[in-house]
């Protein structure tokens, strides 16, 4: 019996497509890294845009998804099942806050809000390509537990937010 | 140069962390008895198998929430004393708090009384589901 999960058309995806991007993004944030605050700034820059036409428009827009589509899809044939787009778009979100934030160093001459903010996505954007790492497991409650600190709910149910 | 040592020590994060997950992940451990509560049936809106009660708290943005989701009903398929709730972590806040719950999936194994004896943190592995949902069936009934 099943109470999650609400069978509302969700949008598929194939799950290899979000880890190839993954380490495509791994790669672009270690040449960032390494080129600094000043001269890694336009990588960033393309870094952020393609995090947030993940996130705000979707995974079908999110340019290393094309890639994956267009031309290493073709060579693998086709995925053995599809899995849910919002695990990966949430990511991509989560990806988009720290590289703002790193972002903002760079812009801000804060090299070390630059450092931390792309250090710590590098890490997220490693995980996923090398473990498979679910990013929405670990903050989505996180997350959800500090919006509804209220006193629990009296009835059953839906928490009150 | 500093990049060169955020890099690496960003790549160390990853590989450790993600081995201890790799590692750890999915293993029924037996709740401490200091520890064990109860969840009853009223608290959790459904009935809890006369044998034993797999309460799964999953949310929509978790990808192996999915496979635990199938593997649990396979497991539970063909045995009617053992039951599969699965919530939506979010909607049951206070569920999350009295019981802990830090990240999805995470499955709460409960004895036929609704007392919590094992909890699977991360995506569940076959073989510690049924090692423990053996220990929990073949104690309750002594």
């Amino acid at each position: 019996m099943s109470v999650a999960q609400p069978a509302s058309a969700v949008s598929l995806v194939d799950p290899r497509s979000p880890r190839f991007g993954a380490a495509i993004t791994s790669v672009v944030l270690i040449a960032t890294l390494l080129l600094g605050p000043t001269w890694g700034s336009p990588l960033l820059v393309l870094q952020t845009l393609a995090f947030a036409a993940g996130s705000l428009l979707g995974l079908p827009f999110q340019p290393y998804g094309w890639v994956f589509r267009t031309w290493v899809r073709p060579r693998l044939g086709p995925p053995a099942e599809l899995e849910d787009a919002r695990p990966p778009r949430f990511a991509q979100t989560v990806g988009l806050v720290f590289a703002l934030a790193g972002l903002a160093g760079a812009i801000l001459t804060l090299p070390v809000l630059f450092y931390v903010a792309v250090g710590f996505a590098l890490v997220a954007a490693l995980l996923n390509a090398v473990f498979d790492f679910c990013l929405g497991c670990e903050l989505y409650l996180l997350v959800a537990r500090l919006r509804g600190t209220a006193p629990a709910p009296a009835q059953e149910g839906r928490a009150a937010s | 140069m500093t990049g060169l040592w955020i890099v690496l020590a960003a790549v160390g994060v990853a590989v450790a962390f993600g081995g201890y997950r790799y590692v750890t992940d999915g293993r029924a451990k037996r709740e401490r008895p200091s520890r064990q509560r109860q969840l009853r049936a009223d608290q959790l809106g459904a009935d809890l198998g006369t044998g034993a009660t797999l309460v799964q708290f999953s949310a929509p943005v978790c990808g192996p929430c999915r496979t635990t989701h199938r593997l649990l009903e396979t497991l539970t398929a063909d045995d009617p004393t053992v039951i599969h709730v699965d919530i939506d972590a979010e909607t049951r806040l206070d569920l999350v708090s009295e019981f802990g719950i830090t990240r999805t999936p995470t499955v709460l194994l409960l004895d036929r009384d609704g007392t919590v004896r094992h909890r699977i943190v991360g995506p569940a592995r076959r073989p510690d589901v049924l090692d423990a949902l053996g220990q929990v069936t073949g104690s309750a009934a002594a």
